[in-house]
């Protein structure tokens, strides 16, 4: 025999299926092509500059805070947090704004955590969350879409910590209508996305091909964004049916706001929502429950940040008690 | 309907690349006898055999050289005429030294196996076949190589109704139980009704996939007229070959936890010991060769050999051209169970299904952080939690450990195989176990 090769020991399995944490961010930043392209679409230079000024914000503090030098950086997951942050934001928000709302995502809701998977919110809306509170104008102030593509507002280029002028000819997204004006925009105009709204909210189609695209290939838990959807369209025609006219319809409910973008990114990030099927039923029901309760009830006209936040909270609970039952164990 | 009716299968499970196609179509053909054969007294799960040859002594093909030592154990015989060299520790395929009595081919003997007084079977009580089959050192031949005897001799009050053969070969590469469906349906059928006379089944069934038609189309031919004997065909999945999997799959029933099959009146064989225990009985030749699959992307011709128990992997993978450069690993087994060897002087045993040498090393060494989506819950055949227990493995938490169950876990390896942070979840898993075993009594 030719000299015997130089054998190593390892123990099994000696496959593996080829997929590792990297592809995984990867195949969803992927989908989140299309996305992107719908909200410079839609909203021109400001979606590219939002999405930069987030993302850079979300792998700096990941860069800089992160024990193991450039490691983590290469599996993606602050890039993609600083992207789904960006399409959470108005399109008039000031960069300054969308970079510290990057940091604070990936600062206080990943880092001081212990970095990837150890986590409790998810990153992206911990950044929104905390922009929300500090710049509660410039996050309700929303310009209206259809601008040409080079066009930029004063207010995206503001100085850092500098008020952005009142420059952006505003107008109401189809919630806050809904809420204050109880006018309901139609269903065509929300899937098509030519009404107002964060960068990546208003094109509803692209976001239900993007969903169904990650749910074939497997990417994400289809229970999760599917038991959402089921939620709010059960909780919305429950109170149409005891209500009557005065509250909004299951369809609009549907795909309006940034509920089918928190359906498809946010609610299935795998680090901050349950790991059983069963866990992840209660969980899109919760979310649903929370995202009626707060759009009909609330203060704001939009509930779906606030919804996946606290059911994020509930998480490791919802794990507690949802552990899988062992197989030829009791409770078939 | 038909086209709505699927495959039967059990739930959970992994689809890795089968990678069956280098040895599926080759016969299998005999391996030459080599000079000297080391045939550990530990090749089987239970208490080691006892030797009842000296060193100088003389032996026959097929002649006891060690009995069974208890009743969980089994028997060990010659595969060659020849004379007992050594009783000394030689390097087992487990990685550690065992005890082993090495034999010396006797260049001159023709090496026919010469049958010895053994009654027919005809006139064998139960007992009399379940003990012949002991003395005859027949284990299964899956890879576990749990005696067989074990599970043919019914308790006292219990009953068997369905006797199951196991014919999946779900691990990827092998091939061994594969052709032997296909080239020996006969003395498969023949060992499965034998089993069910033993344990007093009264149907029978053999679990194939469907990546094995000519198997399942040579066993239907021959299954004899008025037998209760069924062919299964069953979706390609691993690991289907484990017995409750196995079990799920046909009867959609699960083995209670901490119970065996025979508590639902279900007794499991491989294909492979059902011909093994069939040859017994049609020539009273013990255990003392069986079937191996070659291959893997090291070797340079791929085969189904049937290897004298006790030739040295070396001389196998010579016998088939030798390993190519890029070999990295020799595994003994399938790829998903086996055990990587770094001396390839260890002997085939009773258990080793296949030598497969593999070019690529399994990526262990870029761990990253778990991001609990679930993939390992998904395969998970006995619905266990890896990314948790691992966890509590590594916090040693045995109480937790036990309460979720990680003796349940026959360490497949599905978690590991799926898993994208590249956690070695099933090492864990087996780190979990025997600390379970060894602090978890009281």
């Amino acid at each position: 025999m030719t000299a015997s090769p130089q054998l190593e020991l390892t123990t099994a399995p000696f496959l593996h299926r080829g997929l590792s944490t990297r592809r995984v961010m990867f195949e969803v930043l992927a989908s989140l092509v299309p996305v992107v392209a719908a909200a410079i679409y839609f909203f021109g230079l400001a979606a590219v500059l939002l999405v930069l000024a987030a993302t850079a914000g979300a792998v700096l503090v990941e860069w800089a805070f992160d024990a193991q030098g450039t490691r983590a950086l290469r599996d993606g997951s602050a890039l993609l947090t600083g992207v789904l942050l960006a399409l959470t934001l108005p399109p008039s928000l000031p960069m300054w704004m969308a970079f510290l709302g990057g940091a604070i995502g990936i600062g206080l809701g990943k880092t001081i955590w212990g970095g990837l998977g150890h986590n409790l919110f998810n990153p992206a809306l911990v950044g929104r969350a905390f922009l929300q509170a500090a710049f509660p104008t410039a996050m309700t102030t929303w310009a209206r879409p259809g601008l040409s593509f080079a066009e930029i507002r004063p207010a995206t280029l503001a100085w850092p910590f500098m008020k952005p002028a009142a420059d952006v000819v505003t107008t109401a997204t189809p919630l806050g209508l809904a809420k204050f004006d109880h006018q309901y925009t139609g269903l065509w105009p929300l899937l098509a996305g030519t009404t107002a709204g964060s960068l990546g909210e208003t094109a509803g189609l692209v976001l239900i091909a993007c969903g169904l695209w990650l749910a074939i290939r497997r990417v994400f838990d289809w229970r999760l964004p599917v038991s959402t959807l089921l939620s709010v369209a059960f909780f919305s025609a429950l109170l149409r049916a005891f209500g009557g006219e005065a509250y909004p319809g299951p369809a609009f409910m549907l795909c309006s706001g940034g509920l089918l973008l928190g359906a498809v990114y946010m609610v299935t990030d795998p680090v901050t929502t349950p790991l059983t099927p069963r866990g992840a039923w209660i969980f899109g029901a919760g979310c649903g429950l929370l995202v009626v309760l707060i759009r009909v009830f609330g203060g704001l006209p939009e509930g779906v940040m606030y919804a996946i936040l606290l059911m994020n909270a509930v998480t490791p609970l919802i794990n507690r008690y949802t552990q899988p039952r062992v197989f030829g164990g009791e409770g078939r | 309907m038909a086209a709505l009716r699927r495959t039967l299968t059990f739930r959970h499970g992994v689809h890795p690349d089968e990678h069956k196609e280098a040895t599926c179509r080759l016969p299998i053909q005999r391996m030459p006898f080599v000079d000297e054969y080391v045939l550990p007294l530990s090749q089987h799960i239970g208490r080691p055999a006892k030797p009842v040859v000296r060193p100088g002594q003389r032996v026959q093909r097929g002649e006891l050289i060690a009995e069974p030592d208890g009743f969980v154990s089994s028997a060990v015989h010659s595969p060659v005429t020849g004379t007992v060299a050594a009783i000394e520790m030689r390097p087992h395929p487990t990685g550690r030294k065992m005890e082993a009595i090495v034999v010396r081919a006797d260049p001159f003997a023709s090496q026919r196996f010469v049958r010895r007084s053994d009654r027919p079977r005809e006139d064998m009580e139960p007992d009399e076949i379940v003990a012949a089959i002991q003395r005859a050192g027949i284990v299964g031949l899956g890879g576990a190589a749990f005696p067989s005897h074990v599970k043919l001799k019914v308790p006292p009050g219990k009953r068997v109704r369905f006797a199951i053969l196991n014919g999946c070969e779900c691990e990827p590469y092998l091939t061994a139980d594969h052709r032997t469906m296909a080239e020996r349906p006969r003395a498969v059928l023949r060992g499965l009704e034998l089993i069910m006379k033993v344990t007093g089944a009264e149907r029978g069934y053999i679990g194939v996939e469907v990546n094995k038609p000519d198997a399942i189309a040579r066993l239907r031919e021959e299954i004899p007229d008025g037998m209760p004997i069924t062919v299964v065909p069953l979706a390609v999945k691993y690991p289907q070959g484990a017995e409750k999997a196995l079990i799920d799959a046909i009867f959609h029933k699960e083995v209670p936890t901490g119970k065996l099959p025979l508590d639902l009146e279900i007794v499991v064989q491989n294909v492979g010991t059902a011909a093994a225990i069939a040859d017994l009985f049609a020539t009273g030749q013990p255990l003392i060769e069986r079937v191996v699959t070659v291959s893997g992307p090291g070797v340079r011709r791929p085969a189904n050999l049937l290897v004298p128990i006790g030739t040295p992997v070396r001389a196998v993978l010579e016998h088939c051209g030798g390993l190519l450069p890029s070999t990295r690993q020799v595994v003994l087994g399938g790829p998903m169970m086996g055990h990587a060897q770094k001396d390839l002087d260890v002997p085939v045993v009773k258990g080793t299904s296949g030598v497969i040498a593999l070019d690529r090393l399994a990526p262990v060494t870029d761990e990253q952080p778990c991001i609990r989506c679930g993939r390992c819950l998904e395969a998970c055949p006995m619905f266990l939690n890896p990314s948790l227990l691992a966890t509590l493995a590594r916090a040693e938490r045995v109480a937790d450990l036990k309460e979720h169950h990680i003796l349940d876990c026959y360490e497949c390896a599905s978690c590991s195989f799926v898993c994208p942070s590249h956690i070695p979840l099933v090492q864990l898993m087996r780190v979990g176990k025997a600390l379970v075993r060894e602090r978890g009594s009281n």
